[in-house]
């Protein structure tokens, strides 16, 4: 438990005001929330800093706007930090890339680009992952409109 | 002045179960550069998750792969559970591990196989296929099914192993453990396979941590993390098992980090056997409240990651999956680049992707266009490297 509220203490220590929302909703999960201009200098405190494990970033539709999770795992504990951000304009949504760095990020970036339509400026290579490459432009298959 | 050659490998294979499309470029025998192409198995299961309600996701998400099957579904009811804040009878704890590390034991068994064919060691492919058999007629005798085990259900599991089937399953472990002692043996003390297999395809420690691999992938590269010891789930944390990790990083590492994991997945499962408790398998679920989960769960290629979302309905509003392969795969390109063609078709297959395709091979030489090369190529090369290996090594003896 010690470690656990060590590292804790660390992330809250870094990023200080950026966390606008900080929520444990069961022992081993915690979510917090960011604004998205905040994200590439929380990565680069929680995966080159910390040492966190970037497992998978999640990109979803809400009434909202676009919300990315990225899911960082502290594997000594078991713990999954959930950063939320928010991206209002769902007109032409764009965000900062986090995969210049670590790679393990592009894959992903690319997902979401080409699923949900929000650009990641600085992608080294911002191309189509699982749909074909004449995809009509502008056809996002999980926003929940389909615009 | 060298030119550069693409060779692609793929989309199909029949000896594969998923297509995936690696464009290799190379200059003499050296690969120089890979481009990945993966999307030809997009089935929008995210999206196709949402049109169902909680209780049939379990059934879609057991399609997604058809050689750990049950890593997808137990990972989604752990997700289900954490959302949710249920609590699972023990019996149902142990009965999820068993079917797990079952799993685990017939998938590393597959991908052992496959390497030996690889290698050009198609006994070693035909003694792993022939030991991976008896598991399957366990899962067949437990579960109804050989594979598709539909075994994991939010709250418990769907079926209980019953006491008749205990007998037949601990003898069906006891007369594997031979022959892993054989595999152990034949794999690691034979020097042909690790002159194949040493300092090929390797990925050190930091290319493993940037690229964010997971399970034997990272843990051949000295990367000590396993989600079953590290966030445990099922009743991984009532069972005494060793985490397997190798410094080397390179495909011997990943093949000795399988072949010693086949005998902790035994001991999980004589321990899980002997510890299951009598009772109830299944709890009653009222109703999913909103909010948002994540399960994960160890699969035999390393973690696989769930996120669902709820609004209080019965269907998910958003899920999230990562399998494994989806890292691993990515790392293919540190890995292969710098190696040999004829080391390109063992690289590939290494970190154990749900891989494909090496049937429609073709060399297309830039220049004129007159080489090509049929889809069986790339593995003969590999198998033609391990024969002169052995010649060489057997002229080396005898002279």
């Amino acid at each position: 438990m010690n470690s656990v509220n060590l590292i804790e203490d660390k992330i809250k220590e870094k990023l200080g005001k950026k966390i606008l929302e900080w929520k444990q909703s069961s022992p081993r999960r915690v979510y917090f929330s960011l604004k998205k201009e905040d994200i590439l200098e929380t990565a680069k405190v929680l995966f080159k800093e910390l040492g966190l494990r970037f497992v998978i970033a999640t990109g979803t539709d809400t009434p909202e706007g676009l919300e990315i999770l990225y899911h960082f795992s502290l594997d000594k504990t078991g713990v999954i930090y959930s950063v939320r951000v928010l991206i209002e304009d769902k007109k032409s949504p764009k965000i900062d890339s986090i995969a210049p760095l670590f790679p393990g990020a592009e894959w992903i970036e690319r997902e979401i680009w080409e699923l949900l339509g929000i650009n990641f400026v600085g992608h080294p290579n911002l191309t189509h992952l699982l749909l074909i490459d004449d995809w009509p432009q502008g056809k996002y298959p999980l926003r929940k409109d389909k615009c | 002045m060298s030119h550069k050659v693409i060779i692609p490998i793929g989309p199909y294979h029949p000896l594969q179960e998923e297509p995936e499309y690696f464009r290799l470029y190379v200059e003499g025998e050296k690969v120089v550069d890979i481009d990945i192409v993966i999307g030809y198995m997009h089935r929008g299961i995210e999206e196709l998750s949402e049109h169902k309600h909680f209780d049939q996701v379990p059934f879609l998400v057991e399609r997604i792969c058809g050689i750990c099957s049950t890593s997808h579904p137990l990972a989604y009811v752990n997700a289900m559970e954490d959302l949710a804040g249920i609590e699972v009878p023990e019996r149902a704890l142990y009965i999820r591990t068993i079917i797990a590390e079952l799993e685990r034991i017939h998938s590393h068994l597959l991908w052992l196989g496959l390497a030996g064919h690889f290698i050009g060691y198609n006994t070693v492919w035909m003694w792993a296929w022939k030991y991976r058999e008896p598991v399957l007629d366990i899962f067949e005798m437990i579960t109804g099914n050989r594979n598709h085990y539909a075994m994991m259900k939010v709250g418990g599991v769907r079926r209980d192993i019953i006491d008749d089937d205990i007998p037949e399953l601990k003898k069906t472990l006891d007369e594997l453990i031979p022959a892993v002692n054989m595999f152990k043996g034949a794999v690691m003390d034979d020097p042909v396979i690790q002159a194949r297999l040493k300092g090929i395809g390797i990925l050190n420690r930091q290319q493993a941590i940037d690229w964010c691999v997971v399970g034997p992938t990272a843990r051949a590269s000295g990367v000590n993390i396993d989600i079953r010891r590290d966030d445990p789930y099922a009743a991984y944390d009532k069972v005494s098992w060793n985490v397997i990790v190798e410094k080397e990083g390179d495909i011997f590492a990943k093949t000795k980090v399988r072949i010693l994991e086949l005998y902790e997945c035994i001991g999980i499962i004589r321990q899980c056997l002997n510890k299951m408790p009598k009772g109830a398998f299944d709890a009653d679920i009222k109703e999913i409240p909103p909010g948002e989960g994540i399960g994960r769960v160890e699969a035999p290629r390393g973690e696989c990651f769930h996120y669902v979302k709820s609004d209080g309905t019965n269907r998910p509003i958003r899920h999230k999956i990562r399998a494994p392969s989806y890292v691993n795969v990515a790392s293919n390109k540190v890995a292969c680049v710098g190696g040999t063609i004829s080391d390109a078709a063992i690289t590939l297959a290494a970190v154990d992707p749900c891989y494909c395709c090496t049937e429609r091979v073709a060399v297309l030489k830039k220049v004129d266009n007159k080489k090509i090369l049929n889809g069986w190529d790339l593995i003969k090369l590999s198998q033609e490297k391990t024969a002169q290996l052995k010649e060489g090594l057997r002229d080396g003896k005898s002279g």
